[in-house]
């Protein structure tokens, strides 16, 4: 029998794709600058960086959804892409600014009084005037662009290497990607680590060089860059779990001691699965905060990987689009009742206000989710295909307690 | 002037009654303007004069340093209760709505330090003891000289403190130095705050730099060039700061000299385009100085000299050398016993903070430990049993009841919803503990939001009884808030109630069971349900009242479970799961290890935090199973 | 229905309030506010949100602005700080508002700031912040560091006598940035770097037996010791019961904060903090006329006779009496022209005195020093003539050479050394 050919076997994702560029070319159209202006700036950066949320939700269903692992510490990853490029993107502006300042002086600056005036000018705010050593290369879009990816990368792989070797797993290494989330937000918080503390990064929406083209071009050109790259990565994603490699790491959901006595190198396979998905939810952040223009380390605290979760739970996880979907629908929700635009429910004696309670109704159903939709959003698809659980009557798949139930193992 | 004058045409006009006293009358007249708006630095002389006048002065002080003195119409009345009289004469006013005067806590220093003499002798214990805290907080030579003055004091513990505070007193202000030596002699090896402070003025220094040694100084030691406390980078800058020796160029006096010799877009003979590399900088610069247009920087060779004839010293300040040898005899002989206090104080420190982590992680390691069940919102059991202790104190006006009702009122309350927690959403997600991890997180978010609706995202006060206020103090090192004790104690119960349930209880036995063996257990007649229900609710009581006696020392907001949930987790998962005294183990472990880290750096307690939770992550790489680890077959479950 | 006939009936009497009727007919003049009504920041920026609607109805009430109503757009940014840059621009370019105010946090106005200069808005920041910034779309009515943190140093020198210091601040920058800058000045007031202890703690720090040790054995020198407190927010409570659990009073050790005003003390029992002091522009318990009507005022708008008024109130009420001002004086609403006439602009305060906006956008402002009484407000023991606002401090060397003068160079970091502008925008 001859293998069909990659597309043919995965039709969700054409369709994905074709979603994808005929949204992006409404916006396009509906843009200020390219387009009809229907839509504001503001507006196509909120949907630009719901594609880089997306993305990283894809990447949290590949850990998660297909390896099993509950990385409660994927937006450390997210944040540390946003960082690195960060970095880049203050000094060569700071720098820029420095430059044609000092070029009033009579005399030219040296290398070092340029380093030292643009170090003045980004560590000023908060008290400090030395370029601290984690910023050596920031002078460098390349080198902080290889950084994008191999920092988190690289603490992906150290950590997952420490963990997967200890054999730490479930619940514990849930805890203990908090704990790492934790520890790097409050490393991050501190005014000696070099990142500017609680302030963090900001101004990253002007982009050095780019002066001249305007917020309004800007936004349409990385919303662009970002369905670009849920394009690739979501392709990359599918590619992944589609093969033999995703029957293996399924099966390691499912029971990892079975495959390891199969002989399958468990832990090489867990630690790919993990610093991939770390590299591609850095590249999310790396394109999220150029647009949001500021990030400090508020951005990596365990809630916000917990949200993450839930994202991908309500959207449905074990399956990629589920992630994509339950990402964009919840973030703009949000985002949506929150900002005090959603009219109040009036109950009788009491009115609800959403930016108050939207939190409360988020918790609750997400709680629903769990207890009587585990593929969340999704599962409706799964319904519309015709993909049926079968009939096991709800029993453990496996004869262990702690075996994982049939709804838990379909994917 | 203005002010007496109108306080003369007042006394005219109103036809008062003579003043009762005179000179006070006067000194008022001639400084309402220093008493309405009074300055520490400047009042003294005023009070003084105040004080010399006889008893009504001293009312006048005592009711100004009190905030009871008002200004009515230019004159000054001291306001009792409702009524009001006149500080001068002393008679009623009637009607007068007096401008409260509020002098700040510096000029009521000033203010009851000159009352103090006259109150060292009081009849009245308080008042006594009053004066002797004011002496002791602002000593002076004329304080001394009273104290010695005053009659014996009958109280044996205020005698005690009087002795103690002559003494400290004669340290500083005694003009025998003999006197002072025998002092100093006599308190040695106290490790008390106010005998240290009383020695380290004597034993501060000033850096000398002088050709010879100076003469009829109290020198300290000689200091060595170079040496590691000293090195040549400091000589030069004390030499620099005295004028002794050129100050170096630095980059931007260059700088700006080159910049003011442009000529013709060239600097001696380097054109300005070249000028963004440093060395041309100096060579324009040595060509500038060539031609005599900068002054020469310093060189090397004239620091050099100017170093080799100059011996350096730290000088005491304190003229007398008896007393600065006495002084550091004492301090030496203080010294190991200091560090040993710290110690000491470091380690009741970490304790209590061991105590605090273990009471917040106890319920955890009831539901997690024990029953394999993760909750997520326990952090938030333990923020609802911090806010019923607010509720009970709203209700309840005193403190003592309040608490004694809210502990209990705590329990019930997160017993109940952690029993309703897990009938409606744990039990359904039996043996699926990351649903059960992200249910509970749901549950978690959505608490934490309700508390904000209800009770507002500001702070909320839960203040402790007046008997567990203040703190247990062993010296002026040694102390530990009683609070944090009680914490203590409540945190050594409840193990001991934990241990009792376990071990001695019908519900323990069967928790035991159902967590070995659940279906052998069911089969003996045991409902594992109810067990696991009963149990889940009785780590989210102990959860409340842990809630309670945090917010006691702590903050009661909604995000107070927050800050507890992932230490707590820590907590268990160090320690060990399944095992009470893992988590004893784990809180003492992570209660020594931050206080540890925060006093190697006590600038940067975030610092402290992060390497501490470094710590734990990487310390569970390595002990996953945590440090008294499960053992036998529920350890594969 | 009854507005109308009011309207009416105001009509045929008095020719004078005419101005309403016309007024309502006017395109309205749309006013942001940019505070957050949810998350960590809600209590203290809802309390502002109030503060601009009973502003902008108290201006309605008057006949509203260049004959048009005032019409106020809230958005909530959500204590989230990419957040304020987004519903910035989308109150700059969706909603068109003519004038924001808002933001809290330093790094909430960081990242605002970057949007309103692109598309050159207009924002009034109420809060004491740590200076080193003067934005050219920014009128920065709190206190400025000479504003607040100088002088209550001062006042601790002069009237307290303390010699050595504790600078305990929750870390991020305006503790940061205020302690490098009291840490410089004190330096050049001859304290030696030994008597300075410096302390930073996270953000709802509730651990505090060791730091308060810490501060209670720098006695050992002898020397007077004073805290200068730049915690943030609920951390204060844990600091202030461990302070009374220690036995530490106001007469030992005084603790002057620059973060705790009549809001934050509501969250504690007070009667072990009485004497400690907190430095302000301004205090609920001003003896003043103006002040008493304000709080009147307050009450009757919230419905609610125990809400405190705190001074980020008084600075949003005075940023917006001289926005007022200054569109009545420009005839127009366009950010240049207001930014022109807003210079020199003098509106009384609530202390007695006045607020004029200067070249630096800064304003001047009174310095109180208040002592907590039992029942959480505060006793004002010294309050000096209004200080200009310096938006660049005179202790730190990098600063003390730049100045900020919008309408006269047109530059808000300029350096009066070379005498050259040295960034038009601000840092971000």
């Amino acid at each position: 029998m001859t293998r069909q050919p990659f597309i043919l076997r995965n039709p969700s994702v054409l369709v994905v794709l074709a979603l994808l560029a005929a949204f992006t070319l409404a916006v396009t159209l509906m843009s200020t600058a390219y387009g009809s202006g229907a839509l504001p700036t503001s507006t196509v950066k909120v949907l630009g960086k719901t594609l880089c949320l997306a993305l990283a939700a894809v990447a949290m269903d590949l850990v998660w959804g297909y390896l099993g692992i509950l990385s409660l510490g994927q937006m450390a990853f997210f944040a540390l892409g946003g960082y690195m490029i960060g970095q880049w993107l203050m000094y060569a502006r700071t720098e820029a600014i420095v430059a044609a300042s000092l070029s009033g002086n009579p005399i030219p600056p040296t290398v070092q009084e340029l380093r030292e005036a643009v170090a003045n000018q980004i560590f000023g705010v908060v008290g400090s005037a030395d370029l601290p050593l984690v910023w050596t290369l920031a002078h460098s879009l390349t080198a902080q662009l290889v950084l994008v990816v191999a920092v988190p990368g690289l603490l992906a792989l150290v950590f997952g290497w420490l963990a997967f070797r200890s054999r730490v797993n479930g619940v514990y290494l849930s805890i203990l990607t908090q704990a790492m989330t934790l520890a790097l937000a409050l490393w991050l918080f501190q005014n000696d680590s070099g990142f500017r503390g609680n302030n963090g990064l900001s101004g990253l929406q002007n982009i050095p060089g780019l002066d001249g083209v305007g917020q309004a071009r800007l936004s349409v050109w990385f919303l662009w860059a970002s369905a670009a790259a849920l394009a690739l990565f979501y392709v990359l994603a599918a590619w992944v779990v589609g093969g033999k490699f995703g029957s293996v790491i399924r099966a390691i959901r499912d029971d990892e001691t079975r495959v390891r006595f199969l002989g399958y190198p468990v832990e090489g396979f867990k630690l790919a699965v993990f610093t991939l998905a770390a590299m591609i939810t850095a590249i999310a952040g790396a394109l999220y905060y150029p647009q949001a223009g500021i990030i400090n380390p508020a951005e990596l605290m365990p809630i916000a990987s917990i949200y993450l979760a839930v994202w991908v739970a309500i959207g449905g996880r074990g399956r990629l689009y589920g992630a994509m979907i339950g990402a964009i629908v919840v973030s703009l929700l949000s985002s949506w009742f929150t900002g005090g635009r959603a009219p109040d429910l009036n109950l009788p004696g009491y009115a609800v206000k959403w930016v108050d309670w939207w939190q409360v109704a988020l918790g609750l159903s997400f709680v629903l989710v769990t207890l009587f939709a585990p593929k969340g959003i999704a599962g409706i698809f799964d319904r519309l295909a015709g993909i049926l659980p079968p009939r096991r009557h709800g029993r453990d798949l496996g004869p262990d307690q702690g075996a994982l139930q049939e709804q838990e193992a379909k994917a | 002037m203005t002010c007496r004058l109108i306080a003369l045409l007042l006394n005219l006009f109103l036809a008062l009654p003579a003043a009762a006293n005179p000179a006070l009358e006067a000194v008022i007249a001639d400084n309402l303007d220093q008493i309405e708006r009074p300055s520490r630095r400047t009042v003294e002389p005023v009070v003084a004069r105040i004080a010399a006048t006889g008893p009504e002065g001293m009312a006048l002080l005592s009711a100004w340093a009190g905030r009871s003195l008002g200004l009515a119409d230019g004159r000054l009345v001291i306001v009792t209760g409702d009524g009001a009289t006149d500080a001068v004469t002393g008679q009623a006013v009637t009607g007068a709505d007096p401008k409260m005067l509020r002098p700040n806590a510096g000029v009521r220093g000033v203010i009851e330090s000159a009352l103090v003499a006259g109150e060292i002798a009081s009849p009245d214990r308080a008042r006594r003891a009053a004066a002797l805290a004011s002496i002791a907080r602002d000593g002076t030579a004329e304080h001394l000289a009273a104290l010695r003055a005053a009659a014996p004091e009958p109280d044996p513990a205020l005698a005690a403190r009087r002795a103690r505070i002559e003494k400290l007193l004669t340290i500083r202000f005694d003009a025998d130095p003999a006197a002072r030596v025998t002092a100093i002699q006599d308190m040695a090896g106290d490790v008390g705050l106010d005998f240290r402070a009383a020695l380290n003025p004597l034993l501060a220094t000033r850096r000398v730099a002088s050709a010879d040694e100076p003469q009829g100084a109290n020198i300290a030691r000689e200091l060595r060039v170079g040496s590691d406390d000293f090195p040549r980078e400091a000589a030069i800058a004390l030499l620099t700061a005295q004028g002794l020796v050129q100050p170096r160029l630095t980059a931007a006096d260059q700088r700006n000299a080159l910049a003011a010799h442009i000529v013709d877009g060239r600097v001696g003979g380097v054109s300005v385009a070249e000028l963004s590399d440093p060395q041309a900088r100096d060579r324009a610069y040595e060509a500038l100085e060539g031609a005599g247009t900068v002054p020469p920087a310093a060189t090397e060779a004239e620091t050099e000299a100017a170093l080799a004839g100059i011996r350096f010293f730290d000088v005491y300040a304190e003229p007398e050398a008896a007393v600065t040898d006495a002084a550091r005899a004492a301090q030496r002989g203080a010294e190991w016993r200091l560090g040993a206090m710290k110690g000491i104080d470091l380690g009741l420190d970490a304790l209590s903070l061991a105590s605090i982590y273990f009471l917040a992680a106890i319920g955890l390691a009831i539901t997690f430990g024990v029953m394999r069940v993760i909750n997520m919102a326990h952090g938030e059991f333990i923020m609802m049993g911090a806010y019923t202790g607010y509720v009970a104190q709203t209700l309840i006006a005193d403190r003592t009841l309040s608490l004694v009702a809210a502990l209990p009122l705590a329990f019930a309350v997160t017993f109940a919803a952690g029993v309703v927690l897990y009938r409606l959403v744990i039990r359904h997600l039996a043996h699926r503990p990351l649903e059960t991890l992200l249910a509970t997180f749901g549950v978690s978010i959505a608490l934490q939001q309700l508390a904000k609706n209800i009770f507002g995202t500001q702070a909320r006060p839960l203040t402790a009884p007046a008997w567990l206020e203040g703190a247990i103090t062993v010296n002026d090192v040694v102390s530990i808030s009683t609070i944090r004790v009680a914490i203590f104690v409540l945190a050594l119960l409840f193990l001991g109630l934990f241990l009792f349930i376990m071990k001695r209880t019908r519900l323990g036995l069967e928790v035991r069971a159902v967590t070995q063996n659940p279906g052998m257990a069911a089969s003996m007649g045991i409902n594992p349900d109810r067990i696991a229900m009963m149990t889940f609710g009785l780590g989210s009581g102990i959860a409340g009242i842990a809630g309670v006696a945090i917010g006691l020392f702590a903050q009661v907001t909604s995000e107070l479970g927050q800050q507890y949930i992932v230490q707590s987790f820590m907590t268990v998962v160090v320690g060990g799961v399944g095992n009470i005294w893992g988590t004893l183990a784990g809180a003492g472990l992570i209660g020594v290890l931050s206080k540890v880290i925060e006093s190697f750096n006590p600038s940067n307690t975030l610092a402290a935090q992060t390497f501490m939770i470094l710590f734990i992550v990487i310390f569970i790489q390595f002990r996953p199973r945590g440090i008294i680890p499960q053992r036998g077959r529920a350890a594969e479950a | 229905m009854n507005r109308i006939i009011s309207a009416a009936a105001a009509l045929a009497i008095s020719t004078g309030l005419a101005g309403i009727a016309w007024a309502q007919e006017g395109e309205p003049i749309k006013i942001g506010v940019l505070h957050s009504l949810s998350g960590t920041m809600a209590i203290s920026e809802t309390t502002l949100k109030d503060t601009v609607l009973m502003m902008v109805e108290r201006q309605n009430a008057k006949g509203g602005l260049l004959g048009r109503p005032l019409e106020a757009v809230v958005v909530d940014p959500a204590s989230d700080w990419p957040l304020f840059a987004e519903k910035a621009r989308e109150l700059l370019t969706v909603s068109d508002v003519d004038v924001i105010f808002g933001a809290w946090t330093s790094v909430s106005r960081k990242s605002v700031l970057p949007v309103l200069e692109e598309l050159n808005g207009l924002m009034f920041y109420p809060v004491q912040y740590e200076g080193e910034e003067s934005s050219k779309n920014v009128i920065y009515t709190g206190a400025a560091p000479n504003q607040q943190a100088i002088p209550a140093v001062d006042y601790m020198t002069e009237e307290l006598g303390v010699e050595k210091w504790a600078l305990l601040g929750t870390d991020y920058v305006y503790p940061r940035t205020t302690n490098n800058i009291l840490d410089a000045y004190l330096k050049d007031k001859g304290v030696a770097a030994g008597d300075i202890f410096v302390n930073y703690t996270p953000f709802g720090h509730s651990d505090w037996s060791k730091i308060v040790a810490d501060v209670v054995a720098l006695g050992a020198d002898g020397k007077k010791v004073g805290v200068v407190s730049t915690i943030n927010g609920d951390a204060n409570v844990g600091f202030y019961k461990e302070l009374a659990a220690a036995g530490v009073s106001a007469e030992d050790i005084p603790v002057i904060a620059f973060s705790v005003g009549e809001e934050e003390l509501s969250g504690l029992d007070t009667a072990n903090l009485v004497g400690h002091l907190a430095a302000w522009n301004y205090f609920q318990s001003a003896d003043t006329p103006e002040n008493a009507a304000f709080i009147e005022e307050w009450h009757k708008f919230i419905g609610d006779d125990k809400r405190v008024t705190n001074d980020p109130m008084e600075a949003t009420m005075i940023g917006f009496s001289a926005w007022v001002a200054a569109v009545e004086k420009a005839g127009t609403t366009d950010v240049d022209p207001v930014l022109d006439a807003i210079v020199g602009i003098e509106v009384p305060n609530l202390t007695g005195g006045t607020a004029t906006v200067l070249p630096n956008h800064h304003l001047t402002k009174p310095v109180l020093i208040g002592e907590i009484r039992a029942d959480g407000q505060f006793d004002i023991v010294s309050q000096t003539e209004p200080v200009p606002g310096d938006a660049w401090t005179d202790y730190l060397p990098e600063s003390a050479v730049l100045d900020a003068d919008w309408p006269g160079k047109q530059c808000g970091m300029f350096n009066t050394q070379t005498n050259s502008c040295v960034q038009v925008q601000s840092n971000y």
